[in-house]
């Protein structure tokens, strides 16, 4: 089989909405003609997608069929004619798709728009983060004014913004006048020398209520795979008085945790992209 | 004898020179008689292994249920990068620039200048498989405890259980998982398992079923559990697995497999095609029990023929890959070209699996496929000793007539002549020249 995987955006946001995959048999010298199976085989692979991992979309993959099949089974390429029919295909469910997004109010397209200022993390990455289910956000500190490039949808449930309300937004947004500017101080002098930190500040969300909550906020470095600094990782935790369940993480490990995710996300998304 | 000289990884703060490492005074926390009284640390109990008799595959990551970042993946990842910012780790490893080399196979490649430094040779003998512990020389008991994540165990419960502050129980020696100091990539651990029990650098049942469980309850393909064995690039003879995560699948896992036999418990085994390194592959079975237990027989096979072997645990614990190799063996015979011996790479489970840790800045920059390929294909058995090394094992695992495959070198009671003709040999190990093969007609 010819795989071709292509990845469908959203207009508005630039986030993966949506995979199209299109399987073209190829047609090697063992394949037995006329075995009944349709000309193109559109199949979804929920499971890969949600580890994040990538099929190259030129070559050809053995794909697990039956026993019999696995047997006679022997390396072969895709030639040009089947990689333009895939690509046909894959165009086609595009259309489609596009223009059904339209009734649905939410347009969807193949290439990726970019939000003003920020640059776009690419879609493996973002799948990658998307498994980590904690409050935080990226940061690009290449870019001026330090934008958020990235925030995770519980950053946006405990903050009570919009995605595009805070994407190339700089995370000041969260002070308030009562905001200690000590410690955004210090946050800034840490951001500076490009080390961690942990700081409790006072935040101010734009929940329903208003409310403000106080932040236990742990601040990183993360290196892409060329060893350079490419985004701060922030990572949010609404202080809470209530006994945390003795049979539960410390609270302080979660939150290294998520760093350490996010440090392999980007670690390793960048591996393939030097 | 054959040995050859290396130079030693260090994978723990208290790991000197053996030369100067004397008796262990304390006052540093080790794991002793003398620093264990009242020691406590994180225990996480994994879920009861079910029955093989359900007749059902084992689902290890129940989809409903389990959170998207496991439970043990947050530990792992949270305890490693606090001992991150303690500053355990000899270098930071998110420094060391790594790329995948462009070609078919996706060989990824890291240049790691600070994991070999400060560092001498030593003599490592590389002909025995099984050699016994010596208390003497580094081992696990002597880390810091603060090297120490937590303590791992199979569980009673069908649900995963989590004690926060577990005393460290000196008669009922703990499984543990450790930093390793000088890790090759992000959250490089060690399973030590039932550390205290000193059990030497050797496959048993029991081991590698927890780690198997380890593999499974972590539930991130990208989190492999590997093994080396003596005289397959171990340096630290106290039985050990290592694993880390690195979010990109190895070409070992690509390479495409052909299916050999399956056995009476339903585990499928195959051999891979076109990879460097000739390797079986085992995975399916009705319970995860059946497919470690395959692989275990394999191993125990092995080492009792003393056939070093590397073992890759993938896919959550649903795949394991294993290696045979003669790397060591050929290099102390001095076989291996001096151009190979000069990048002064290892070739170890995770090399073997296609994440090359590269030691010197142009081997990183001039990294190529063929360049890994020829390295790798070094390591590998010839074509006439796997399938000499096959056949041994699938006798020990009771699969030796299904085969069409093993016609001509398979023949009943020779089998075991030839095993223990082998053992009582003790010498160096037959390196696959067809004299060596001994069948009887």
């Amino acid at each position: 089989m010819l795989f071709h995987m292509i990845p469908v955006f959203g207009n508005d946001d630039g986030r993966v909405i949506h995979f199209v995959a299109v399987q073209v048999p190829i047609s090697g010298q063992k394949m037995r003609n006329g075995s009944g199976c349709s000309e193109m085989v559109f199949g979804s692979c929920r499971r890969e997608v949600c580890l994040g991992s990538f099929v190259h979309q030129e070559r050809a993959l053995p794909v697990e069929c039956d026993e019999q099949e696995l047997e006679n089974w022997e390396h072969c390429e895709a030639s040009e004619s089947e990689k333009l029919k895939s690509a046909e295909a894959v165009g086609s469910v595009l259309s489609v798709l596009t223009r059904y997004s339209e009734f649905a109010g939410r347009l969807v397209c193949g290439k990726r728009n970019c939000l003003r200022g920020a640059d776009c993390l690419s879609s493996s990455l973002v799948i990658s983060l998307g498994r980590i289910k904690q409050s935080f956000v990226l940061t690009n500190p290449c870019l001026p004014d330090m934008p958020i490039v990235y925030a995770s949808d519980a950053f946006l449930t405990l903050t009570g913004y919009k995605r595009h309300e805070v994407l190339g937004q700089n995370c000041r947004f969260l002070s308030g006048v009562d905001t200690d500017s000590s410690v955004l101080y210090e946050m800034k002098e840490c951001i500076l020398k490009g080390q961690p930190c942990t700081v409790q500040i006072l935040n101010y969300s734009n929940r329903k209520d208003k409310s403000t909550f106080w932040n236990l906020l742990h601040i990183s470095p993360v290196r892409n795979a060329s060893g350079k600094t490419a985004y701060f990782v922030g990572v949010q935790m609404e202080a809470s008085c209530k006994d945390i369940e003795s049979k539960e993480l410390r609270p302080e490990t979660r939150q290294l945790s998520v760093v350490g995710a996010v440090r392999v996300a980007v670690r390793s998304s960048f591996m393939a992209t030097c | 004898m054959l040995k050859i000289k290396r130079v030693p990884t260090v994978v723990s703060n208290y790991q000197k020179d053996e030369a100067s490492d004397e008796s262990v005074g304390c006052g540093r926390n080790c794991l002793g008689a003398c620093c264990l009284n009242g020691a406590r640390l994180p225990l996480y109990a994994c879920k009861k292994l079910e029955k093989s008799g359900t007749g059902e595959k084992v689902v290890i990551s129940g989809e409903a249920r389990e959170p998207p970042v496991s439970f043990l993946e947050s530990l792992v990842l949270g305890e490693w990068e606090d001992r991150f910012h303690r500053g355990l780790f000899r270098y930071d490893v998110t420094a060391c620039e790594t790329k995948v080399i462009p070609g078919n196979y996706g060989f990824v490649a890291q240049l790691n200048e600070g994991r070999h430094l400060k560092k001498r040779p030593t003599e490592f003998r590389v002909d025995k498989v099984l050699q016994s512990f010596d208390g003497n020389k580094f081992n696990f008991t002597k880390v810091g405890q603060e090297e120490l994540l937590f303590q791992f165990e199979a569980g009673e419960d069908c649900e995963a259980q989590f004690f926060p502050c577990m005393p460290l129980d000196a008669d009922n020696s703990p499984s543990v998982v450790a930093v390793n100091v000088s890790p090759i990539e992000y959250g490089h651990v060690l399973l030590i398992p039932r550390v205290l029990d000193c059990l030497p650098q050797r496959i048993d049942h029991k081991s590698l079923l927890l780690a198997l469980h380890m593999a499974a309850e972590a539930a991130n393909p990208y989190f492999r559990l590997g093994y080396n064995s003596l005289g397959a690039f171990a340096t630290i003879n106290h039985l050990h697995f290592q694993a880390y995560y690195l979010a990109m699948p190895f070409p070992l896992e690509k390479a495409p497999s052909k299916k050999m036999i399956t056995t009476v418990s339903g585990v499928k085994i195959s051999e891979l095609v076109n990879y460097p390194v000739r390797s079986l592959l085992f995975e399916g079975g009705t319970s995860m029990q059946d497919l470690s237990d395959t692989v275990s027989d394999a191993c125990v096979c092995l080492q009792n023929n003393n056939i070093p072997f590397n073992i890759l645990i993938s896919d959550s614990g649903r795949q394991i890959f294993l290696m045979p190799q003669c790397y060591a063996e050929k290099q102390a015979l001095g076989e291996v070209s001096p151009e190979l011996l000069e990048t002064q790479v290892n070739p170890a489970v995770w090399e073997i699996s296609g994440h090359m840790v590269l030691k010197r800045k142009e081997d990183y920059e001039g990294a190529s496929e063929e360049n890994a390929w020829r390295l790798l294909a070094e390591a590998s058995l010839s074509e006439e000793r796997f399938k000499e090394v096959n056949a041994l094992i699938f006798e020990a695992i009771g699969c030796s007539n299904q085969e069409e495959e093993l016609e001509g070198i398979l023949v009943q009671p020779s089998g075991s002549v030839n095993q223990t003709g082998n053992r009582t040999l003790g010498g160096p190990i037959t390196n696959g020249t067809a004299s060596e093969c001994l069948v009887l007609q």
